[in-house]
């Protein structure tokens, strides 16, 4: 799943792509890449990639955030520092992308370097969210999320989850859905994420041939943390 | 029951009241509640109902009065500066006695203020934010879950007593995601609107919907009237959770997500053997006093902990009436108090 050097987390808002973004970064500088992530988020007031920028920095990630992330302004610039990760091609990149169009549109602004570049843009879905829960209604965010990008989605990611209430058959019903989104679409299923623990109960079920990503959650609620 | 779904705090606001039958929503976007108005945009036309983006949020409120005064069932939300700005309208909907649904999503002030969470609107909520002698009904969930619920709730109860009623939340529950279990039908209230301005046509008196009233001795009996319905209130529709009192040495009382870090709190105290309460105030107003009066001479003291500088203190001290020490401890501009915060000012009260 490492293959391209910028790798762009698109989706739903409230689909997990921070969370997703964050670990997929973590295995990448575990794997040996030197690794960047950008806090890509121009709609979302909390719950950032700022919130994991310790755990980030700890193993090596160089960490890129508007500069008003998690703070009391509403100001959602991206640095212009992103530019050197651009140019620099030593880095393999990840963009946190924000939710739905409104987030996808900070992607249209760099067309041209990312398409000039190798890279991959992945579509996180979350089948237990009301407004990606069928087929046809990922089909539409998908749309959506395209057009507001500019740029087209190459790969899906099943991160179907109820948070701590998730179970292996919350993957599996998921599965099942992206799969006729995968068919329609002919965009593969390149990885199924979940959380270590639901990720070791799903046992050698066949998930559309798709690697998996077993995540530790880095993305806390107040009272989650120690 | 219905299969679970991942939501956000401001968007169940937005199904719950959906599937309470609202169908009319007037807004204006403002962090951290945007989602609210946002959701309400992509669903109100497919199911014929009103979404409109007001110019400002005095417009936003009074057509919040109109829709009410024609028998309909409304939302609007907004967020603390919003709010203040929306005063004016929320009297007038006291003094007009009608229903309607408010969503406070509370950033930190005061002024401009910021987007991160606060509680620091209990007293505009609760005491009166507009002129004059009135009260809205005050909820407080502490979950998404309880954020579906207590919105149905909201408009059933502004319906049964012709009533605005607030959900007041802080930021971080209308931007966290949670599982939510929805029900596959709403209890809904009933009400029968025959005050409502739904035309007469020709065959009735007119109803009029009014806050101003020529006659001192009419516009007291108005107060009165508000008053009486305010006592009932009060007696019928307190809510509470109280937790581990019975033989706490301290009982630490929160609303909100805060009540969310009091439990985990409560069991780290427990590791060093020192026995922590909870009273959490699900209605803010009517604030649950019987539950304080309870257990008023249980503990050594009591902890109110709030995102904001003391504010539900005041009413817990009323509650308590002096028979037990009240303290308080709170963080405001957006800062969260961490469980260890919390644990080490229970120990300095306790001197452990």
């Amino acid at each position: 799943m490492f293959e391209k050097r910028i790798n762009i987390f698109t989706g739903h808002f409230g689909s997990g792509k921070t969370e997703v973004a964050v670990n997929y970064t973590l295995r990448l500088a575990e794997a040996g890449h030197k690794a960047a992530i950008v806090d890509f988020d121009i709609i979302n007031p909390y719950f950032r990639t700022a919130d994991a920028k310790e755990e980030l920095e700890k193993n090596n990630v160089r960490v890129l955030l508007p500069r008003y992330a998690n703070t009391n302004v509403d100001i959602p610039a991206i640095p212009a520092e992103i530019y050197s990760l651009f140019q620099d091609k030593s880095y393999k990149v990840v963009l946190d992308v924000g939710g739905d169009d409104l987030g996808a549109k900070a992607v249209s602004r760099f067309k041209e370097e990312i398409t000039g570049d190798d890279y991959e843009m992945f579509f996180v879905i979350n089948t237990k969210r009301g407004m990606t829960d069928t087929a046809e209604k990922i089909y539409e965010m998908l749309a959506l999320i395209e057009e507001g990008a500019n740029v087209k989605v190459t790969k899906l990611i099943n991160n179907s989850n109820l948070l701590g209430d998730t179970s292996p058959e919350t993957i599996l019903h998921g599965n099942d859905i992206i799969s006729e989104v995968s068919e329609k679409t002919g965009l593969p299923i390149a990885i199924t994420a979940g959380m270590e623990e639901v990720i070791n109960g799903l046992g050698s079920f066949e998930l559309s041939g798709s690697e998996i990503l077993t995540m530790k959650k880095q993305i806390f609620l107040p009272w989650d943390k120690g | 029951m219905a299969e679970k779904l991942l939501m956000k705090g401001n968007e169940v606001i937005a199904e719950a009241a959906l599937r309470a039958g609202c169908r009319h929503y007037f807004g204006y976007p403002i962090t951290p509640q945007t989602e609210v108005a946002h959701y309400m945009a992509k669903v109100m036309p497919k199911v014929n109902g009103t979404f409109i983006q007001a110019e400002s949020e005095v417009a936003a409120i009074n057509m919040v009065y109109g829709a009410a005064a024609a028998g309909a069932r409304v939302l609007t939300s907004s967020s603390s500066p919003g709010v203040s700005l929306k005063q004016e309208g929320i009297s007038y909907i006291a003094g007009a006695e009608l229903p309607a649904v408010l969503v406070n999503i509370v950033r930190c002030g005061p002024g401009l203020g910021g987007i991160q969470a606060a509680q620091c609107d209990y007293f505009q909520a609760c005491k009166g934010g507009g002129h004059g002698d009135y009260k809205n009904i005050v909820l407080a969930p502490s979950s998404v879950q309880e954020l579906y619920e207590l919105t149905v709730h909201a408009f059933n109860l502004a319906d049964k007593y012709r009533m605005l009623a607030m959900i007041l939340g802080d930021g971080m529950l209308g931007q966290m995601m949670e599982a939510v279990e929805f029900k596959d039908k709403e209890e809904i209230y009933s009400a029968d609107k025959d005050w409502a301005c739904t035309g007469t046509k020709m065959q009735r008196e007119s109803n009029d919907i009014t806050s101003i009233y020529i006659q001192p001795e009419v516009l007291e009996g108005l107060n009165r009237k508000l008053q009486a319905k305010y006592r009932q209130v009060e007696q019928n529709e307190a809510m509470v959770e109280t937790y581990n009192c019975d033989n706490a040495e301290i009982i630490v009382t929160a609303y909100g997500t805060v009540a969310r870090i009091i439990k985990n709190v409560i069991k780290m105290a427990e590791n060093e053997g020192i026995r922590v309460g909870l009273i959490r105030p699900i209605t803010l107003y009517p604030f649950p006093a019987a539950a304080y009066e309870k257990y008023a001479e249980t503990p050594e003291a009591f902890l109110s902990v709030e995102l904001s500088a003391g504010q539900m203190v005041e009413d817990v001290r009323l509650a308590v009436n002096g028979k037990c020490p009240v303290h308080f401890y709170g963080r405001t501009g957006g800062v969260i108090p961490s469980q260890i915060e919390i644990l080490n000012e229970i120990k300095k009260i306790l001197n452990k």
